[in-house]
């Protein structure tokens, strides 16, 4: 398993654009992807879901991967975080 | 005998048709148990499936119809049908409560619904609409329902709904005439659509699916947001006349359309618009800009995974030009980092992103894009009156070297036998401090000015208008604001150059007369502020605004001078 803890950044934290950047990028591997946000974990690959944490700027959040491809997908992650949502 | 509703006037104008009530069918969602839920599984993903092809035909005929922005409303939808959350939810319902997919749909899209509409953000809110709008839709499907009811329309009629969804404006055509709604405010989505479209609505008036029948006569006043049901043949001839003013209103407004902006006095100022990408320029036409005072060109090269190339930023720019047949276009070159990241430039993150790595900086830094750029604008330059205009600038050296390539540009271009114009003024945005300060030595270099007054508040005022704590420092109207924009002014006319702005403020209708009064020659807005500019500007004497700037220059406070513009009866009602 890939587990990797990333603090938020940007200033809207991950809302609408950044959320579905997000989700679409997961939507792309076959693993597990979760995404652990104050005590609550969700499905990375729903908007729903990613949205309903309600991530705001400067938060710690926490992506675990779990499958076939997780090792592409944690650097995949790790990409659009870094790109758009944080540092 | 007639009846009258009364609700929010959401768009200008008065329609006079036949009722189309849009039924909203009664959708029994209460729970069945089924004998297999496997096969219920298999119904429901089908329903998700039409859905799902009928949404993919909204989002084309949105995008070739009302554009991007309206058609990405739909990829939303879309997402929500890919969601597992909500997919899952719904069938593992299914299977543990053996329980009907209409059932089960319902439930779990409730739950969404409520979550969202609970959180405290605009956009959030929004969300729980789309997921309304998308279950419905799945729900008609399962219901072996036709979702397209409005999109068959084939008379006049004023369509009447308990709300329009974006998926029912979408279908709207030319035959609805104006539509009513139970719900809705003045900035809901339906009261949008209504006036993009041009047609007139009155929505929020609470009853009007109640009170309406099919194929009732109405009168749909969206001037003073009331809907007449079954008029007598007095109160029609009453609105057909009232029709009649509205559109001879409308006439005087475009009479203005190509009229100059020449004030009382008979001193002529130039009324241009601002534009981000070619599809803008309907709106810039319609409205009688007199030019493009600012064509934001990043644009073309954000919601991409390159850069854009010469042949395409030279369509753009040519699109432009040509359209404007002969009026001037100034566009700005990129004017990317800060807020505007480009992902595939790779730019390092900086702790002051406003003030690092952006916009001529960047662009003198990047040589191969920047001249890119430059080739392209010269190649467009043939085809109508290019300006060319550099952001961001500090320094007297950025100025210089951004000049020399597109010198070093224009040879190449001459080299390949290209042709250029040889009339391209080249300007700068004024929009740092020291370039407004030391204005004088900056006329010297180049052929106008443009002041972007967002940025130039947030910098002389160290004041970040995105944040909260400091936004009452954000003033436009601020003395020290004045007397940047005053010498500004003065330091291009002294070198007989031209000045114009093209911040927001240009079309505030507090600030034309000061900016009349400073000697401003153009002024460059959104589209739609710009008759309504005009009108005001045509009320002016220019000698009465330059008496109106000398007393401002004794104002101590930002509040002082706002009061003073207001209290000298210079803004039209």
């Amino acid at each position: 398993m890939q587990e990797k803890t990333f603090t938020i950044t940007n200033e809207t934290g991950i809302h609408a654009r950044p959320a579905t950047q997000l989700v679409n990028k997961a939507g792309q591997f076959s693993s597990d992807i979760s995404l652990e946000y104050n005590g609550k974990s969700v499905n990375l690959k729903s908007i729903m879901g990613v949205m309903s944490l309600g991530v705001g700027k400067g938060s710690e959040v926490t992506v675990k991967i779990e499958g076939n491809d997780e090792e592409e997908a944690m650097e995949a992650v790790d990409q659009v975080i870094k790109e758009g949502l944080g540092e | 005998m007639s009846a009258s509703l009364t609700g929010i006037a959401a768009s200008k104008g008065i329609a006079i048709a036949k009722a189309f009530l849009l039924e909203e069918p009664e959708l029994d969602v209460s729970k069945k148990t089924v004998d297999s839920a496997q096969d219920e599984i298999t119904r429901f993903k089908e329903a998700v499936q039409e859905s799902k092809h009928e949404l993919q035909v909204i989002k084309e005929k949105t995008l070739q119809d009302m554009g991007e922005d309206q058609a990405e409303i739909f990829s939303a939808h879309l997402l929500v049908l890919e969601d597992p959350e909500i997919m899952d939810g719904v069938s593992s319902k299914i299977t543990e409560e053996s329980a009907n997919a209409e059932y089960a749909l319902s439930e779990v899209a409730n739950m969404y619904v409520d979550m969202f509409e609970n959180m405290d953000n605009e956009y959030m809110k929004e969300r729980a609409a789309d997921i309304r709008d998308v279950s419905k839709r799945v729900l008609m499907h399962l219901f072996g329902l036709e979702n397209t009811s409005l999109a068959t329309i084939d008379q006049e009629v004023v369509v009447i709904a308990d709300d329009l969804t974006p998926s029912d404006t979408a279908q709207l055509n030319e035959y609805v005439r104006g539509f009513a709604t139970d719900i809705g405010g003045r900035t809901s989505h339906s009261a949008i659509m209504a006036r993009s479209m041009e047609i007139p609505a009155v929505v929020g008036t609470k009853e009007a699916t109640d009170t309406i029948n099919q194929d009732d006569l109405l009168i749909v006043d969206g001037l003073e947001g009331r809907v007449i049901v079954n008029p007598s043949d007095a109160e029609v001839q009453e609105y057909k006349e009232k029709l009649e003013q509205f559109n001879r209103q409308k006439e005087e407004w475009a009479k203005l359309v190509n009229e100059p902006t020449e004030t009382e006095d008979g001193h002529t100022v130039e009324l241009a618009a601002n534009i981000g990408t070619p599809n803008d320029l309907d709106g810039v036409l319609a409205n009688g800009a007199e030019g493009i005072g600012l064509y934001r060109t990043e644009f073309l090269y954000m919601g991409r995974n390159e850069l854009p190339s010469e042949e395409e930023q030279f369509e753009a720019y040519k699109e432009v030009l040509e359209r404007m047949q002969g009026k001037p276009v100034v566009i700005r070159t990129l004017d990317i980092g800060g807020d505007k990241e480009l992902p595939y430039l790779d730019l390092p993150k900086e702790m002051n992103p406003f003030l690092g790595f952006r916009a001529i900086r960047l662009c003198l830094e990047k040589k191969d894009m920047f001249r890119t750029q430059l080739r392209a604008l010269l190649r467009a330059s043939s085809y109508g009156k290019l300006k060319i205009m550099f952001p961001m600038v500090a320094t007297v050296e950025e100025v210089r070297e951004a000049k020399a390539m597109l010198a070093e540009a224009k040879e190449e271009l001459q080299g390949e036998n290209i042709e250029v114009s040889d009339d391209i003024e080249v300007g700068i945005m004024v929009e740092i401090p020291s370039t407004a300060a030391a204005a004088e030595i900056f006329a010297k270099e180049v052929d106008f000015f443009s002041i972007g007054t967002n940025d130039l508040i947030q910098y002389t005022l160290a004041a970040d208008r995105m944040s909260e704590k400091v936004a009452h420092l954000y003033q436009p109207y601020h003395p020290a604001i004045l007397r940047l924009v005053k010498n500004v002014i003065d330091a291009a006319h002294k070198e007989g150059k031209w000045a114009g702005m093209c911040g927001e403020m240009a079309g505030e209708p507090a600030a034309v007369p000061l900016l009349l009064g400073l000697g401003l020659d153009e002024f460059s807005m959104s589209a739609t502020s710009v008759l309504p500019a005009r009108t005001q500007l045509r009320s002016l004497k220019k000698t009465d605004a330059e008496g109106l700037v000398e007393e401002a220059m004794k104002c101590a406070t930002a509040d002082e001078i706002a009061e003073l513009v207001e209290n000298r009866g210079f803004i039209i009602q």
